[in-house]
């Protein structure tokens, strides 16, 4: 059996779907916060996939770019969470509603 | 001075007199009389000084336009021909008199310059109507005096049936005033013209150019004038409004304003056509007779005088429904003399009594005012029609135009009024100033002052010679006929034209006068409900009219209203503005909830957005 492009989809759409499971299920903002990690490299590897399979470069070099953005974003993220972890004592979202009316 | 500017000046100094008592003078009671009564003096000096220039011959029409709307062109011009001089004459020299009179009756009333304000207003908006040249002019004016009236009528606002008479005067009025507005738009909207000239002259070269809608116009138009005029079935407005001051009732409600009703009907008689005139007849006749006869069982002196006025401008307006607009303004005139000289004497009687009106408290009063028996005296001769006096003269014109036109019903009608007029007239004399006192205060009377009686002395004069000073032949002139007669001419008329109308009409005024000699002389209470019962309660309670309004039209209005009201507050304020107010609370309470400031709701709905987003693109 060759390896097709469909086989790699479906892994970036279990890992995606799982990452969104995750993030809507879980209760505790670094879980969730590794849900969300999940989801992006699940659009990472669908971006390779896809650049392997129509010979272009284009959808690595986004890869490049997201995996960047990641970084920064998980460092000022957490930076948050800890913050917010050392006002408020909590870190389930359930707690976190003040953006409610 | 240009002579087209004297018209001008006569029509603004009464507002200007208006406008200044009531902003600076209304402290200073002196002044404040003073430029009211200077207003309409000179008002009448100026339009005598126009006549005099004049000589009634050319039509002066000086017009500025005023507003244009589309087709529509509103102009505010004057328009000057013999019928508006006499007017004018007429107006402005009973007014002076009036005016005058005014000072001495209105003497120490809190609202003594509020009360000359009014009257200059009046005067002002009198005018207007008599000087206008087209109907919308007219109709603001008409509107002007309307309110006006209202003003003087419930001058004594304290007094709930002042007040009351005010409102009621004022509401009759809107609804004749109603119809003559639609009749005005009739005519523009058919003639595409409001200005008089130019109507005439539209019509005169066409006469069907109204086409199917002459009728419906002319009877429009002249519901305006039944309103006005106090003709029947709005004729309730005017014995009521007699809770003014007397020169408010002898000015407004009985020489001027109500006969501005017949003189619109003569200004656009050229619109009237035959089946209009009919009706015109008719209900002035019908008019005629029925306040003819309530004025028999009225007690009230100035009651009975202001069912006599609505008798007489029901004769009136007969004589203009049967083509005799001439004999119409004739009367007009006369009468405007006459019922200001009676209505000014019964303010004296009045005033000498302490305000007392019910005639049967009077009695003997020809010895303590004799000035004003006797003045009051000529007014009623006058009236009832007594050979040299002026209301012969006109009433005969216009039993003589019935003749004329075979309309013998509305003639007999015309002879029985005249004899009913004579009989309530001299029973009016008879209780009042003949016989003995019948209360302390009738005891006590003693004559006015010489402010008072000096206008009376005056109104005496006219009424006994405004037969025969010509005012026929201007109004003869107006109306097409060519025929001018000489003093002598004038004072045989009558009988020259129609002898049998005049010996019928004097004979009327005998068989009147001597009907109420045998009752009357010296009665101490009234004869005539013991002899009549049921007809003299009838009478005496004004054909329960105003009941009968009650009990239908008030009764209807009141029901209409009632469902208005409903329909507003349940509909409108209700279903429709309360209903989009409330749903829009109830959604808003609803997707409120949505909010829950939970991150992981957000996140799942934005992904069920989005993927219902996919689902309808890729599909």
């Amino acid at each position: 059996m060759t390896v097709g492009i469909e086989h790699y989809i479906t892994v970036s759409i279990l890992l995606f779907s799982l990452g969104l499971l995750g993030v809507i299920v879980r209760r505790n903002l670094l879980v969730i916060y590794m849900g969300l990690e999940l989801m992006l490299n699940a659009a990472n590897l669908a971006l390779v996939a896809f650049s392997r399979f129509n010979n272009d470069l284009d959808g690595q070099v986004f890869v490049f770019f997201i995996i960047t953005v990641a970084a920064a974003e998980v460092a000022v993220g957490l930076a948050l969470i800890v913050a917010l972890y050392r006002k408020r004592r909590t870190a389930h979202v359930e707690d976190l509603t003040l953006m409610k009316l | 001075m240009s002579i087209a500017l004297i018209p001008w000046v006569v029509l603004f100094l009464p507002l200007a007199a208006a406008v200044l008592i009531t902003l600076f003078t209304g402290k200073n009671r002196e002044l404040s009389a003073g430029l009211s009564i200077f207003a309409v003096v000179a008002g009448f000096g100026l339009a005598l000084l126009l006549t005099g220039v004049n000589h009634w011959q050319t039509s002066i029409e000086t017009t500025t336009d005023w507003l244009s709307v589309g087709d529509l062109n509103v102009e505010f011009g004057l328009r000057i021909d013999s019928l508006s001089t006499l007017m004018l004459l007429i107006v402005t020299g009973v007014a002076s008199v009036i005016h005058v009179y005014s000072w001495g009756y209105m003497k120490g009333d809190a609202g003594f310059s509020r009360f000359f304000a009014c009257l200059s207003l009046f005067t002002f908006s009198m005018l207007g109507i008599v000087l206008a040249n087209n109907f919308i002019q007219l109709f603001i004016f008409w509107e002007l005096v309307g309110v006006s009236s209202y003003l003087l009528i419930g001058f004594w606002y304290q007094r709930a049936p002042a007040a009351d008479a005010g409102k009621k005067a004022f509401l009759t009025n809107r609804i004749g005033d109603f119809g003559f507005l639609l009749g005005i738009l009739t005519v523009w909207v058919n003639l595409g013209s409001l200005n008089f000239g130019v109507l005439a002259q539209k019509l005169g070269a066409d006469p069907q150019a109204l086409g199917a809608t002459a009728t419906i116009a002319a009877l429009l138009i002249f519901c305006g004038a039944v309103g006005k005029s106090a003709q029947f079935p709005l004729h309730v407005w005017l014995p009521d409004a007699m809770e003014g001051p007397t020169p408010v009732s002898a000015l407004i409600h009985a020489a001027t304003m109500v006969a501005a009703g017949v003189y619109m009907l003569c200004r656009v008689f050229f619109l009237l056509n035959t089946t209009a005139l009919s009706v015109i007849a008719w209900v002035g006749g019908l008019t005629a007779l029925l306040a003819a006869l309530i004025a028999v069982q009225q007690n009230d002196i100035k009651r009975i005088l202001a069912y006599s006025t609505l008798s007489q401008l029901g004769y009136m307006v007969m004589g203009v429904g049967l083509y005799a607009p001439g004999p119409a303004m004739f009367h007009l005139t006369t009468h405007a003399f006459f019922k200001a000289l009676l209505f000014l004497g019964a303010g004296s009687v009045i005033l000498a009594l302490h305000h007392e009106q019910d005639i049967w408290k009077m009695g003997g009063l020809r010895h303590r005012m004799p000035v004003t028996y006797w003045t009051f005296l000529v007014g009623t001769l006058a009236l009832a029609g007594v050979l040299p006096l002026s209301g012969f003269y006109s009433k005969d014109a216009l039993l003589g135009a019935a003749m004329e036109q075979h309309a013998y019903g509305l003639f007999i009608l015309g002879v029985i009024v005249a004899v009913l007029t004579s009989f309530y007239m001299f029973r009016l004399v008879f209780v009042v100033f003949g016989a003995q006192k019948r209360s302390e205060t009738a005891g006590h009377a003693h004559e006015s002052p010489p402010v008072i009686v000096i206008p009376l002395r005056i109104l005496a004069v006219f009424s006994i010679i405004g037969g025969v000073i010509g005012v026929e032949n201007v109004l003869a002139a107006h109306f097409g006929s060519t025929r001018t007669l000489g003093l002598v001419g004038q004072v045989i008329a009558p009988f020259a034209d129609a002898p049998i109308a005049a010996s019928l009409g004097l004979l009327a005024a005998g068989v009147g006068f001597f009907g109420a000699y045998s009752l009357y002389r010296g009665a101490q209470s009234d004869p005539l409900p013991g002899r009549l019962s049921v007809m003299a309660r009838w009478m005496r309670d004004r054909f329960y009219f105003d009941e009968l309004y009650e009990a239908t039209v008030i009764r209807l209005h009141d029901f209409l209203a009632a469902i208005a009201a409903w329909i507003d507050r349940w509909i409108i304020a209700g279903a429709a503005v309360r209903g989009v107010h409330g749903t829009t609370e109830i959604v808003g309470r609803l997707l409120r909830e949505v909010q829950t400031g939970n991150i992981q709701t957000y996140a799942f709905l934005f992904a069920l957005g989005v993927a219902l987003v996919l689902l309808f693109m890729l599909k």
